[in-house]
């Protein structure tokens, strides 16, 4: 008798517990929706409220005066930035420039990678995203809003490991190389070794660069051969271990370990990337969605003013102005 | 009148206290099955996520297409998992021909022939295997096993690939599988091996033909929690696998030289590209970890049905 009740109500418990579990899944299930931009317009409401308030002076008023009294409500001084791991230690860099000269301004900077920068962008879940790389056709068309600073430039350069002879290349036979058509050192001027392709995986703001400004927009696609790494550091370590490997690489992780070799026989500094005479650079864009007001314009201008710039130049970027 | 008062009273009281400990009997086992319960609720939790995120996946992109697709490349959307199903599932066999025979071999040294004294030793140091972070492991495999795989001389050979993957591997699941065989076997009654000595037979005799098979149904637990670790392991297989969207072939005429093939597993498809996926192609890689999922529970389940068999 006691064993039946309790082997019943034993039953009962575990299926009140399993309709527990369904309710927090349906409850999973409608909330994300709305949670999703939810935040968005909050978070962009915040940062656009000093706006109505002082919206000509605004500037000049972040710009003069780093005592924080007239500033609006502190929930306004917040400044979210995600998106391109290139672009990050940079933002981090900048942002922290900023806050010292505008102590009440706190600017969050988070990775993610270029795609997750316009997405975010272009949704309003971050008040500002980074891609590093061109923003696509089709992402332009999703996001019209979109407002593009390229706040600086980035060269990739080729890479390859230390013992291999071959001293440059010209972007066409770059392209063949990473395409699989040429497989062997020998075609290039090397010795008779097979080539061992390195690069990034598909997504990286790197990868799709260079796949652009090498490959073409409708060139072959990467060999499938290649071998893929994660990171740019990742991809260096690979490099500098495998004899006869060759890959890109973002100027900023340019190191003894690997040999970088010239394309078109420019060799691959800031300083050619600055001329124009290296051919593979590309952008680093901060965007908005919509033209940007408050705190997040006084970022942005403080990044493209001389002061801004400098700091780009010392991380190693090339500078836009 | 008083006396029968008196006897009613007590059994009132012991009733009570009956009643008090049937009431803490029931509250302990409550709470016990709220814990079993949990654990299932998470895992139908995470089976439930997956599958929600991956709908859309195996809406657009069709099951089929994408369990047979050869071409995994998002830029281009076109979504294909057979590379690195094929990638999983021969990473771990390699794993499993190389590290299971080492780990009975282990199992079957720490129960059966170590002196107590070189048993104190072993065990801990191959427990200790367990506590290496994955991420070691694959700065290991990288730096180490890679040039040295390298030095097998077939063209095409970069290191990187299902060898290097499957020897980091195979040392991985070594703890997992030795530690629980190595309890099946002690949990062999001693009447058994005596029986069997007492026939004449040796000791190896006895360990083959008597201890193993007795111990049969743990040892094949070990086997499968081993293979359900290989197929999720991911951080050391993006290291050294070199993560190449390509179904695995033999490099020459030999089909060993399959082992010598770069690929990817479902694990790193999953971490390699989910900071970047958006749209389709995030829903994509959920696809993938429900792919993995199912594998998963696949082995189980076979595991499951072998031991029930075998015990028949």
């Amino acid at each position: 008798m006691y064993l039946e009740r309790n082997s019943k109500s034993l039953l009962i418990l575990t299926g009140l517990l399993v309709l527990a579990m369904l309710a927090t899944v349906v409850g999973c299930q409608s909330t994300p929706t709305p949670q999703i931009p939810g935040p968005a317009p909050t978070s962009t409401l915040t940062v656009g409220q000093p706006a109505p308030t002082a919206e000509p002076t605004e500037e000049t008023e972040f710009e003069s005066t780093p005592d924080p009294t007239p500033t609006p409500a502190p929930d306004g001084t917040q400044i979210t930035e995600a998106g391109s791991t290139t672009v990050q230690p940079l933002a981090e860099k900048l942002a922290e420039a900023f806050s010292a000269q505008h102590p009440d301004v706190e600017i969050t900077v988070q990775g993610g990678g270029s795609s997750v920068g316009v997405k975010s962008a272009g949704e309003g879940t971050v008040d500002v995203g980074a891609a590093s790389r061109e923003i696509k056709e089709s992402e332009l068309q999703e996001f019209p809003d979109l407002q593009i600073f390229t706040i600086a430039r980035d060269g990739i350069a080729i890479v390859a490991h230390p013992d291999v002879p071959v001293d440059g290349l010209t972007k066409e036979l770059v392209k063949d190389i990473f395409a699989g058509e040429i497989t062997n050192w020998n075609e290039v001027g090397g010795p008779d070794k097979l080539i061992v392709v390195v690069s990034r995986e598909e997504g990286s703001g790197t990868r799709a660069a260079f796949e652009e400004m090498v490959m073409g927009k409708e060139g072959p696609p990467i060999v499938d051969t290649a071998i893929l790494q994660p990171s740019n550091g990742a991809v260096r370590t690979t490099v500098s271990t495998t004899p006869d490997s060759i890959a890109f690489l973002s100027f900023g992780y340019l190191d003894e370990s690997v040999k970088t070799l010239t394309i078109d026989g420019v060799e691959p500094t800031e300083a050619n990337a600055a001329s124009g005479d290296y051919p593979i650079v590309r952008p680093l864009n901060l965007l908005t969605n919509g033209e940007p007001t408050g705190v997040v314009e006084a970022w942005l201008d403080f990044i493209l003013s001389a002061e801004g710039q400098a700091i780009v130049v010392e991380e190693g970027y090339i500078a836009v102005k | 009148m008083r006396k029968a008062n008196l006897t009613f009273h007590a059994l009132r009281e012991c009733n009570k206290a009956m009643q008090t400990r049937y009431a803490v009997d029931r509250f302990v086992k409550y709470l016990l099955l709220l814990s079993a319960l949990v654990s299932i609720f998470v895992v139908f939790l995470i089976g439930l996520f997956t599958l929600r995120e991956g709908w859309v996946a195996f809406r657009e992109i069709g099951l089929r297409a994408l369990l047979t697709g050869r071409v995994w490349r998002p830029g281009r959307d076109e979504f294909g998992l057979l590379a690195m199903i094929a990638g999983s599932v021969l990473v771990t066999i390699g794993a499993m021909l190389l590290g299971v025979p080492l780990a009975l071999g282990c199992a079957v040294f720490l129960a059966e022939v170590a002196p107590p004294g070189v048993r104190a030793i072993v065990r801990p140091a191959v427990e200790l295997l367990a506590g290496i972070p994955s991420v070691v492991y694959g700065l290991f495999g990288m730096v180490v096993l890679v040039p040295l795989v390298r030095c097998i001389p077939v063209p095409g050979n970069t290191g990187y690939g299902l060898l290097s993957a499957s020897i980091v591997l195979a040392v991985m699941i070594l703890p997992t599988i030795t530690n629980i065989a190595e309890d099946a076997i002690r949990a062999v009654p001693r009447a058994y091996r005596e029986g069997a000595l007492a026939l004449g037979a040796t000791r190896w005799q006895t360990i083959v033909s008597v201890t193993l098979p007795a111990a049969r149904s743990g040892i094949v637990a070990a086997i499968i929690l081993g293979v359900g670790r290989a197929l999720g392991e991911t951080m050391a297989m993006i290291m050294v696998i070199g993560n190449s969207v390509i179904v695995p072939r033999p490099l020459n005429d030999n089909p060993l030289t399959i082992f010598l093939s770069q690929a990817r597993t479902l694990t790193g498809n999953i971490a390699v590209e989910i900071n970047y996926a958006t749209g389709l192609h995030e829903s994509a890689i959920f696809a993938t970890g429900a792919v993995l999922f199912v594998l998963i529970m696949i082995v189980n389940s076979a595991a499951h049905i072998l031991i029930q068999g075998k015990a028949k």
